[in-house]
């Protein structure tokens, strides 16, 4: 039993170090997420709830709670005016629907970082 | 003059409170007004339907499932409870004005003498209690079942709460509160989904409008799952990452007052089939 649980904190400390930044919550393989991934999961961004993403194929049955990501560059050149609608979007207005995913912990900061170089990239 | 004085002075305070309280019926039709704004081309008495009233195909399939409903055997099971004597001999219909038909639309009301809002699923329990029975769990299968025959007897019946007195009137607006509060990790309120933004979609749901929702309880969900009111409240909580409170708890029955009344005049329909 004792041999067991050491195993487990040595494979765990070895995944930890070894994977990248992030790693998919149920994926044991330690298979590292991208931004369109933490968006697209309903566990992480679950973005598509509220969003639609016109040009990706792969985004289907989004919500239209939401404006859809599209010419994200253009409308948000400021990628820190961007990264801060998505820190804590109730800032910008304090009645959005929006949840505020830095400032309540629903993504970290380094997952908030790949979803902004997703939607950029919109 | 003195007395004209603070004859004017109490008027002022009257209006003042009036500006700063508005009354449930001010609540219920400033919400109707906005759902006509959003959803125009809904009919007030369709909001019982729910979701169902935004999509003609949805709808047509509830239609054809309510013609042979999957759930009659577990109404079956409600009404052997609620036809079951005592052990004194009495049954449920003894408890209830007119043996328990058209009666559930008054529910919740507020009792002054416990100081409290009493749920059609108190009464219940209350009735037990009194015929010196043991009372059903709250959120248990049983009560549910018990309450989805209770309540098919007022089919129909239209929802008619009174919000009386200024005690009533507090359990009402800690109710409303509780509604409009944004809550748990995600930050959502009710309200957030079920007023500003019914009709639209969260992925491939429809959210549907919050007059009507109380009005159609108990709910089979995908044919035989039974879902109360409150259980539905518990659902919503859980998947907005907000910690779900007891069944019957006072913010609850406060709740399901509030959202009651908000459903006032609407037909009720019980109980009914949901996907
Ligand atoms: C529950 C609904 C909801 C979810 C989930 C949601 N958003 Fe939003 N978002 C909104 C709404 C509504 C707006 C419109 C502005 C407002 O009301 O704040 C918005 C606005 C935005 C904007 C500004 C868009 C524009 O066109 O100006 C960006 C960028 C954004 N969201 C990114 C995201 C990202 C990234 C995620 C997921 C990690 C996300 N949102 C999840 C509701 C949501
Ligand atoms: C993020 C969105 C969201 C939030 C927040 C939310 N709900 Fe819901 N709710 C839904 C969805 C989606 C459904 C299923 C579709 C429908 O019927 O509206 C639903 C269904 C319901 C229903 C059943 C409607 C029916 O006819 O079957 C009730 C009642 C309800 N919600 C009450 C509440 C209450 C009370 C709260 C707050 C404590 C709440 N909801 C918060 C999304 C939400």
């Amino acid at each position: 039993m004792k041999n067991k649980s050491s195993i487990l904190t040595v494979l765990a400390v070895v995944l930890a170090a070894s994977a990248g930044p992030v790693m998919a919550a149920d994926d044991g393989k330690g298979k590292e997420l991208s931004g369109r991934d933490i968006a697209f999961d309903n566990k992480k961004g679950n973005c598509l709830s509220c969003h639609a993403v016109p040009n990706d194929p792969k985004a289907v049955a989004a919500g239209n709670i939401a404006p859809p990501f599209i010419m994200m560059k253009e409308r948000y050149p400021d990628r820190a005016k961007l990264r801060a609608q998505i820190w804590d979007s109730t800032q910008a207005n304090p009645k959005t629907a929006m949840p505020p995913f830095g400032k309540h912990r629903i993504l970290s900061e380094q997952e908030i970082d790949l979803v902004v170089d997703f939607v950029q990239s919109l | 003059m003195k007395r004209r004085l603070s004859i004017f002075l109490g008027c002022l305070l009257v209006v003042a409170n009036i500006g700063a309280y508005a009354s449930p019926e001010d609540d219920r039709k400033a919400l109707l007004k906005h759902y006509k704004q959003i959803l125009p081309n809904v009919k007030q008495a369709d909001y019982v339907l729910g979701a169902l009233a935004l999509n003609p195909d949805a709808k047509e399939q509830y239609d054809s499932i309510m013609m042979f409903p999957p759930f009659v055997n577990d109404v079956d099971v409600g009404r052997e409870l609620w036809e079951k004597p005592f052990k004194n001999g009495k049954t449920f219909t003894s408890c209830f004005r007119n043996g328990g038909k058209n009666v559930a639309g008054s529910y919740p009301y507020f009792d002054n003498g416990v100081g409290k809002v009493i749920t059609f699923e108190n009464a219940l329990n209350a009735c037990l209690r009194h015929n010196d029975e043991a009372e059903l769990k709250y959120g248990s299968n049983e009560l549910g079942l018990l309450s989805a025959y209770a309540k098919s007897l007022s089919d129909g019946m239209k929802v008619n709460i009174k919000v009386e007195g200024k005690d009533a009137l507090a359990a009402y607006e800690n109710g409303k509160d509780y509604y409009y509060s944004r809550r748990g990790q995600l930050n959502f309120s009710c309200a957030i989904c079920h007023v500003d933004n019914a009709g639209k979609f969260t992925r491939s749901e429809q959210l549907s409008p919050m007059i009507g929702q109380a009005a159609h309880w108990p709910e089979f969900r995908a044919g035989t799952e039974l879902v109360t009111l409150q259980g539905r409240f518990r659902q919503c909580q859980k998947n907005v990452r907000a910690a779900p409170l007891e069944y019957n708890s006072e913010e609850y029955n406060n709740l399901e007052y509030f959202m009651t009344y908000m459903s006032k005049g609407l037909p009720m329909q019980t109980p009914v089939f949901r996907k």
